[in-house]
């Protein structure tokens, strides 16, 4: 189909109407540019707010205890209940699908003043009582030292780990933060480590970047909660279904503190997966929506060559009669009529392609792709897939095109070039 | 070469047309006829259905030997690529190609090569002159190198069959007769030739003269064009 002559023979029909040619071409190249630049801007935006969450582990569940809404096995409802360590023992002993799971307490420290201090600086920051594996969940950088350890929890040490923030404000980011003591809520603990969380957006009780994470032990005692602890977070094991977890979970803790098994209000629940799922469906829809809206710009491309052929054929009508007298079969009139719309669309597409890449990329270059937590547009590509299936589109759309002028062209009879009109 | 047998044609259109009203006539391989007739008496459609530019309703035609009846479009751009060579009234000329590139053209739908076909395409224009004409496009040619041009282009195929319609309705007189002798001169190499003309002088330069009328073949006429002396004004 595509050798040299007839390569030559569609050149000339297109080169014979540069300006008609060029304007038709600009349609699909259009189409192409903008369903390009849509692409890549969703895929920026997609970026910029999954950078927002990373680090974050999207499967796990927060749990709080609030107060009860139902009268219950003769207490009154409105009664005020905690967690204790050995809710934590029977939910791992009792519940399969956890994948991990681990309690917090927390501090309420946000009253404006200064609660940390090292020597005479200070600032106002959060504190956390967690276990070890508390960094899989809320993940972060260990930028010096180390994490709390089991052995912390065991002795329940006065060491703390700080936040990239806390460090920086309260002792100063030229100094060395490993066995420093600080000062918190007129407490000393020394430091053994310093965590950079990989995102700060997406926490509960507080960001990474501005607490003094505690051995849980340590603030039990310090703070004289006993066993007993604020938040359980956890997170659901591959295979098993979140919102079912939760339910035997929270009738695990129900059965347990005496609360009524259809008492919702007893908890606050953050479930996480549902709200990653919920951003998963909103770029879903923001994809559908470009999508849609660059094949219909492409669309109007497409329907733009296919009058224009057809114009171009109805004024080749003789032209072609001539041709079908001299020897000219069906099936080469249909590929040569083909073959030119083809050509003009995918090279428009390609140009569309190329040019649109090319932006978004020199766009990309301004916009950096460095995730951080305030940016909201983040490397603005398209991969390699849909350029791919870019690609594929304007195929489709250079042979939907020559569809309807190839078909008009074919009842073009010999005859009608003899005719003397 | 020819055999029509009881040849008819209805045009059917808001007012059916019975163009055909059974043509019967035998062209010999090798012949020079002319087919003549007032306008409407439907020579022309005669000449498309020899030309299988259009089919019939009704009757027999034979070229080469082989019926030719209901053919699919495929088949009829074969027997009209190899068989038949077309010239007509206002040259057909596919303006946007060189003089080379219009007479290679019948042979690009018969799959030649480039090479081959330009220089096929080059002897048979060479022959009429044109040598130096062949990279010019045709509204840089005057109507007589136009006309010659087409020849070319009708025998590059080597066909056994040349078609005219009215070859020189658009030619002065003296382009007329160049004209006229060129093709008198390719039906002396055996290629047999049906010429349509309502032009007298052109009809007497062939050496048989269909006379058609409302739709049937009035009367045949025998001719000798050595006869006549074509250099004399025909018109």
């Amino acid at each position: 189909m595509f050798d040299v002559d007839n390569i030559n023979e569609i050149w000339q029909t297109i080169a014979r109407n540069k300006t008609r040619s060029l304007l038709t071409a600009f349609g699909v190249f259009w189409g192409i540019f903008i369903l390009v630049i849509l692409l890549a801007c969703g895929n920026g935006f997609d970026n910029g707010i999954r950078s927002n969450v990373q680090g974050f582990a999207t499967n796990s569940t927060f749990l709080i205890p609030t107060y009860t809404t139902e009268a219950y096995k003769g207490y009154q409802k409105g009664r005020n209940w905690d967690f204790n360590m050995s809710d934590l023992e029977a939910i791992k002993q009792k519940i399969k699908g956890i994948e991990m799971i681990s309690p917090i307490s927390s501090v309420y420290t946000y009253n404006g003043e200064n609660n940390v201090f090292y020597g005479i600086k200070g600032g106002n920051f959060g504190m956390k009582g967690v276990l070890p594996n508390y960094n899989d969940i809320d993940r972060g950088k260990i930028i010096y030292g180390r994490f709390i350890n089991e052995t912390d929890i065991a002795e329940a040490r006065k060491v703390c780990v700080i936040g990239k923030k806390v460090y920086e404000d309260v002792i100063g980011a030229d100094k060395n933060p490993l066995g420093l003591m600080i000062k918190a809520n007129g407490i000393y603990y020394q430091v053994v480590g310093v965590i950079d969380p990989y995102n700060s957006n997406v926490n509960v009780g507080g960001s990474m970047n501005e607490t003094v994470v505690l051995p849980l032990t340590t603030m039990q005692i310090a703070y004289h909660t006993g066993n007993k602890f604020d938040f359980l977070v956890f997170t659901t094991a591959k295979g098993y279904v979140t919102k079912d977890l939760q339910e035997e979970v929270k009738n695990l803790l129900r059965e347990r503190h005496d609360i009524a098994p259809t008492d919702e209000g007893a908890f606050m629940c953050f479930d996480f997966e549902q709200l990653f799922n919920m951003f998963e469906y909103l770029f879903l829809g923001i994809k559908i929506l470009i999508w849609i809206v660059g094949i219909g710009t492409l669309l109007s491309g497409v329907v733009g060559v296919s009058n224009i052929m057809l114009v171009t054929i109805k004024e080749r009508t003789r032209e072609i009669g001539v041709r079908r007298a001299l020897g000219a079969k069906p099936g080469l009139i249909i590929r040569q009529v083909m073959a030119e719309s083809l050509l003009l669309t995918i090279l428009a597409g390609i140009v569309g392609l190329v040019i649109g890449v090319a932006i978004m990329s020199v766009v990309a270059g301004f916009v950096g792709n460095t995730p951080s937590e305030d940016v909201m547009f983040l490397d603005p590509q398209i991969g390699f897939g849909a350029a791919i299936a870019a690609t594929i589109i304007i195929v489709l759309s250079g042979l939907l095109s020559g569809v309807l002028p190839a078909t008009r062209a074919i009842q073009i009879k010999a005859i009608d070039a003899i005719r003397e009109e | 070469m020819i055999k029509l047998e009881n040849i008819n044609k209805t045009y059917f259109g808001a007012q059916p047309l019975h163009v055909l009203k059974g043509i019967n006539l035998n062209v010999e391989e090798g012949e020079l006829v002319s087919i003549m007739g007032a306008s409407g008496s439907g020579k022309s459609t005669l000449l498309n259905i020899i030309g299988i530019l259009d089919n019939y309703d009704e009757g027999n035609y034979y070229l080469a030997g082989k019926l030719v009846k209901n053919l699919s479009e495929n088949q009829a751009a074969e027997f009209r690529n190899k068989l038949i060579g077309f010239i007509f009234q206002s040259f057909n000329l596919i303006p946007f190609k060189t003089a080379l590139e219009n007479v290679a053209l019948p042979l690009f739908y018969q799959g030649v090569n480039r090479k081959k076909r330009n220089m096929m395409a080059m002897e048979y224009l060479e022959r009429f002159g044109l040598k130096d004409w062949a990279d010019h496009y045709p509204n840089e040619l005057s109507g007589g190198q136009k006309q010659r041009v087409s020849i070319a282009r009708a025998l590059v195929t080597s066909p056994k069959l040349i078609l005219a319609d009215e070859p020189t309705g658009a030619l002065d007189s003296k382009t007329s007769a160049e004209v006229m002798q060129i093709l008198r001169e390719v039906n002396a190499t055996g290629i047999t030739m049906v010429i349509v003309t309502h032009e007298r002088g052109i009809a007497n330069l062939t050496k048989k003269i269909v006379h058609l009328k409302d739709g049937i073949i009035e009367s045949i006429e025998e001719n000798d064009p050595d006869k006549m002396d074509f250099t004399k004004e025909i018109k």
